[in-house]
């Protein structure tokens, strides 16, 4: 019972991180039905300049570390805010109304070149995130849980929390509102759907500096590669939950990182073919003398997550809380 | 000349055959006047074939049938397996390659299905992410079925791959004939020109063709070509099998030419790159499809050689690295691609039209 | 409509780049050797080496950590001014990106044969150096890789591979001798990062493993991009093995660590050499301490300290994990060059063969498969946040550390750190 808590705990934090980089495709996609695929190098931007700011911070004054962490914070937000204005401002805007492909051919573009300039500028290696916060464990019911993870869970509960104020209870969350319904007529109520539009880049970003913190926070280590993988996994995440749909990210997110850490954890032994009845000699023997013969372990922890993604698809295609479905390749 | 190319292959017009001949002539002798500059570029060319092969079966399914497809190299993949896996030590098999070729288009093909029947529903940004996660999953199954029974010996690869052979000729052998000396790789440039010149025709063919038509349609509109008796069903997955067993068949003769395949070699780094040269040559456009592979394989071997010395030259060191450089001019290249020509290099007819509509009443 | 209209014809644009690329080729044929040639000696022969690594993508910072062990000894062999067939040769380096793409690996073996260099340092990895080896066997050009450590690389049967890191299946039973002799563990969990070198050392530690009867838990994965192993440990935590095993590189193996800590799991844990540096106490901090790892060769750390002041002196920074093997690799070469007196490779070839050599990395010696002879192991354990060696696992024997030091060479000792002589570097066939 404890190792599967223990599981739950640690879905729960995957998930969460999932959740937040979710929230930054499902935002932008919602209002301009556009994936940007370079979100999650914009993450990888925000844990690199937050990765600099800690460094430099932690090094010299006597500041204490949460007042480090929050600099760091405060320092990746705005400039993957600029960023994320920037790409929406010269690569996505005149692409407004081409076909669903150049959109997608532009944001990996951008990736790649993002990659590169954060190769350039920070460094090829993997770099430590410097882990000066005070990670104490408490155990709970037989499970452990660090005092990173439940910062994590908190800040993506209390971002979903915010943003759905901003759009259910503000002026700008009815423009964006608006223009998702129908940009066209929004701009003829005078809704200057542009600002809007930049708007909600800008927001999303700002979310993925703070997802990129967290990561880094979380697991020590920041590369200028981990962008990509942890982008295509969130926007796994978004589909799953129906993209355009922001509670769709927060559960898509949360399942798929619950998934993967149940399906780490159990499908190995489920697959264990010494646990069927009846062998063949040859198994037999594998048997008696390893105790076990799995057919999927955690290798395929990837497959899980994208095969529950295809089935979610399949049988809902606008994922699970989503409506719309686009029209156009 | 590209359109006289086409006439030609319709059976049009007669008067290109001049301009056909001379073609004929300069791919005849191309490899030795490459060989006069380095073997390397014997060998960038095949591989530009091989990448010119997987971008023509991926314009099948994105570029005449519209349907984004991200884990094209899968099929790919399947190709390449089956030839390593019936032509290596790796289970003491050596079937010749007339066997395993045709099987692995059909493995492929069969692929293609697969992934193609459950995803017919879906539109769009949807189909694109379940391609890719079907391209990640079938890599994932290479490098992860060594356990608990070995099938295709995991990210360690299967090696000494038997080249293609008939009786005793083998094209890894270097060999004179009539004077002139053929190098494994020359030889394996004429293979991979005649294979290519059938994809092409069946291509150029395929494009006019009732299907070719049909697929033209349910790209335009889905729900319009249902409505005047186009079983789309059908005519989709028909796409995706077309395309997934040329795939196959480029994977096969990868497999052959390399002797050595990994899982390393199915990325989703080089699916993108397959989208890539059907999307910046001109989506449908064979002779731009050909065209985008040939620019993206041959343009980063000739940075390899111009970039280090220039910066040299001009700023006295090396500021920033060729590699850097060639990944940032990709990048660029894309997003100025997309903003200033998004129909491709050398768009088709039917998306000139397309992209020149498109631009006004749709989604803005 | 207008925006398309000025489409250049295609087979234009074609011949247009096919023109292009012939005006490069050509700039290339003029190979530039004008160099600074020094007054009134017999004109300088230029030999190139080739050098090929990724220097791009995911583990770029190894390859260019390869890249400088290799542009280190070229720039020593040149300020000492070496002279073969009595002239003074330069050393001029060659160096590509191979993007760790197997597809490339053929193409650039190509280029360096069609440059006509004399050697080649590389590949990095397993699986672009043997679809590489077919082509320079064809070209005759002797290929020695200081990081490819899968065994099939040199069991194809060319003459022309060589490698001075040790294989997979020499590293794997001296980690797991060391661990069984160390911890007596009962039950072992395996994990590896599904890539070529991970899983190929894991497995050669899970052979080793349960031939001396120990159980080993079902084989855990990951990819070589996984930070998040927190799935993985638990399962492994409800088991309780004695010890883990990762077969891996430090940005994988540092989080893997950490994690295992903040989960409870008290078991000792053990790296390849891909984990086996001072990274991982920044990656895991506190949590590091205590594992055990090994190392192809003498390490970084015990070799040679000529070479590690030289490299940090050019490169500012420390070597990562395989520049000690990249330098003696080209320094071997350019020692079989003088030892033959030829800078041909089909002259030099037998005496890189028969070579004895003393390197950065210890001594080495060629079997006849081209394989490190008799690989020296070292076996590392970090301790208050460096990693130290332990013992030097030889011959199938466990010697520790001190004793080694005291028996066997006295300039390679960590302690006995050498005079300044710096630019002097102590790697110098044996005749």
């Amino acid at each position: 019972m404890d190792i599967f808590l223990q599981q739950l705990i640690n879905g729960l934090t995957l998930g969460s991180v999932y959740a937040v980089v979710a929230l930054g495709y499902t935002m932008v996609y919602g209002i301009i039905q556009l994936i940007n695929f370079a979100h999650g190098e914009v993450v990888m931007i925000g844990g690199m300049v937050a990765l600099w700011t800690i460094g430099a911070l932690a090094g010299s004054a006597g500041l204490p570390p949460t007042v480090v962490v929050l600099a760091g914070v405060a320092s990746a937000v705005p400039v993957c805010m600029l960023l994320g204005w920037s790409i929406e401002r010269a690569a996505y805007r005149p692409l407004r109304g081409a076909p669903r492909l150049a959109p997608l051919i532009t944001a990996i573009g951008i990736s790649i070149i993002l990659q590169n300039v954060a190769l350039m500028i920070f460094s090829r290696n993997p770099l430590p995130f410097p882990q000066i916060l005070p990670n104490p464990v408490f155990e709970v019911a037989g499970a452990t849980i660090s005092l990173v993870q439940i910062i994590i869970i908190a800040t993506c509960l209390l971002l979903m929390g915010g943003l759905t104020l901003l759009v259910y209870r503000t002026r700008l969350g009815m423009a964006m509102r608006a223009t998702s319904e129908n940009p066209a007529v929004a701009g003829l109520m005078g809704i200057p759907i542009d600002r809007v539009i930049s708007t909600t880049f800008v927001i999303g970003a700002g979310l993925g500096a703070v997802a990129g913190v967290l990561n880094g926070l979380y697991y020590g280590i920041v590369h200028y590669t981990f962008g990509a993988m942890l982008g295509l996994k969130a926007f796994c995440a978004a589909v799953l939950g129906g993209i355009g749909n922001m509670a769709g990210a927060m559960l898509g997110g949360i399942l798929l990182g619950v998934v993967e850490a149940l399906g780490t954890g159990y499908i190995g032994e489920m697959t264990d073919l010494c646990h069927v009845g009846f062998l063949s000699t040859a198994l037999a023997e594998r048997c008696a003398r390893d105790g076990h013969v799995v057919l999927f372990g955690s290798n395929y922890q990837d497959v899980f997550a994208f095969l529950v993604l295809i089935v979610v698809l399949v049988f809902r295609p606008s994922g699970l809380l989503g409506e719309r479905v686009s029209d156009r390749a | 000349m590209a359109d006289a190319l086409s006439a030609l292959f319709r059976r049009r017009g007669t008067k290109p055959w001049v301009g056909l001949a001379l073609l004929a002539g300069v791919l005849l002798i191309l490899p030795f006047m490459l060989a006069q500059a380095g073997t390397t570029w014997v060998r960038v060319t095949n591989l530009t074939i091989l990448f010119a092969l997987l971008a023509l079966g991926l314009n099948i399914v994105v570029g005449f049938a519209g349907l984004l497809d991200l884990g094209y190299i899968a099929f790919y993949a399947v190709g390449a397996y089956a030839y390593a896996l019936l032509a290596s030590p790796h289970f003491g098999l050596h079937l010749p390659f007339w066997v395993i070729l045709p099987m692995g288009a059909l493995l492929a093909c069969a692929a293609g299905v697969l992934l193609g029947a459950p995803t017919l529903k879906l539109r769009g940004d949807y189909l694109a992410i379940v391609t890719l996660g079907f391209g990640e999953i079938v890599r994932i199954f290479m490098n992860n079925l060594s356990q608990p029974f070995n099938v295709t010996n995991g990210p360690q690869g299967v090696t000494l791959i038997d080249p293609f052979r008939i009786g005793t000729f083998s094209f890894a052998k270097p060999e004179t004939l009539l004077g002139l000396s053929f190098s494994g790789p020359i030889k394996y440039y004429y293979l991979l020109l005649v294979v290519m010149v059938v994809v092409i025709a069946v291509n150029l063919r395929l494009e006019d063709s009732r299907i070719g038509r049909a697929w033209m349609a349910i790209r335009e509109d889905e729900l319009a070509a249902k409505a005047v008796g186009i079983d789309t069903r059908n005519v989709k997955l028909l796409a995706f099998a077309m395309g997934a067993s040329f795939g196959g068949i480029a994977g096969g003769m990868f497999a052959a030419m390399q002797g050595f395949v990994s899982p390393e070699s199915f990325g989703l780094v080089e699916s993108i790159m397959v989208l890539a040269m059907v999307v910046l040559g001109g989506m449908g456009n064979v002779w731009g499809v050909v065209l985008g592979a040939a620019l993206l394989t041959f343009v980063p071997e000739l940075l390899r050689h111009t970039v280090e010395p220039l910066q040299k030259g001009v700023l006295g060191r090396v500021v920033i690295e060729p590699e850097v450089i060639r990944m940032l001019l990709f990048g660029a290249a894309l997003v100025l691609m997309m903003r200033f020509r998004p129909a491709g290099l050398f768009p088709s007819r039917a998306r000139k039209r397309e992209f020149a509509a498109g631009r006004g009443p749709e989604v803005p | 409509m207008a925006r398309f209209s000025n489409s250049p014809h295609p087979i234009a644009a074609a011949s247009a780049i096919v023109a292009l690329f012939l005006a490069a080729c050509g700039q290339q044929e003029q190979t530039p050797p004008p160099a600074a040639a020094p007054a009134a000696a017999p004109a300088a022969i230029t030999v190139k080496l080739g050098h090929s690594a990724p220097l791009t993508g995911g583990i770029a910072h190894l390859g260019k950590d390869n890249e400088s062990g290799v542009s280190l000894a070229v720039d020593e062999a040149n300020s000492k001014g070496i002279t073969i067939g009595g002239k003074p040769v330069k050393f001029e380096l060659m160096s590509e990106d191979d993007e760790g793409n197997p597809n490339k690996g053929p193409l650039i073996a190509q280029k360096f044969a069609d440059a006509k260099v004399a050697g080649v340092i590389g590949h990095l990895n397993s699986g672009v150096a043997i679809p590489a080896s077919p082509v320079y066997n064809t070209a005759g050009i002797p290929v020695i890789t200081g990081s490819a450590t899968n065994p099939k690389l040199t069991e194809q049967g060319f003459a022309v591979t060589f490698r001075t890191v040790g294989r997979d299946d020499q590293q794997g039973p001296a980690i797991a001798s060391y661990l069984l002799s160390e911890t007596k563990p009962k039950l072992v969990a395996i994990i590896d990062d599904a890539t070529a070198y991970g899983e190929g050392l894991a497995n050669e530690v899970e052979k080793s493993l349960k031939a001396a009867g120990v159980k080993v838990l079902p084989r855990e994965k990951g990819t070589d991009k996984t930070i998040d192993w927190k799935g993985v440990l638990t399962k492994i935590k409800g088991k309780a093995p004695d010890a883990v095993f990762y077969g891996g590189m430090d940005s994988g193996a540092g989080p893997l660590m950490k994690q295992a800590r903040e989960l409870g799991i008290k078991a000792r844990f053990a790296f390849g050499d891909g984990a086996c540096s001072d990274k991982m106490q920044e990656l895991a901090g506190a949590a590091a301490e205590g594992l055990l790892c090994s190392q192809a060769g003498i390490p970084v750390q015990a070799s040679s300290a000529a070479f590690l002041d030289a490299y940090r002196k050019k490169f500012n920074a420390d070597p990562v994990i395989y520049a000690p093997f990249t330098y003696d690799a080209a320094n071997m070469i350019i020692a079989a060059m003088k030892k033959a007196d030829s800078t041909d490779p089909a002259v030099f070839l037998p005496a890189l063969k028969a070579l004895q050599y003393d390197g950065a990395s210890g001594h080495i010696e060629f079997d006849e498969k081209g394989d490190r002879k008799d690989a020296e192991m070292t076996i590392f354990t970090m301790n208050a946040g460096k990693i130290e060696p332990v013992a030097v696992i030889k011959g199938g024997k466990t010697i520790p550390v001190a004793e080694f030091a005291a028996g066997a060479k006295p300039a390679e000792a960590p302690a006995a750190a050498p005079a300044p002589a710096a630019e002097a570097p102590k790697a110098e066939e044996k005749k």
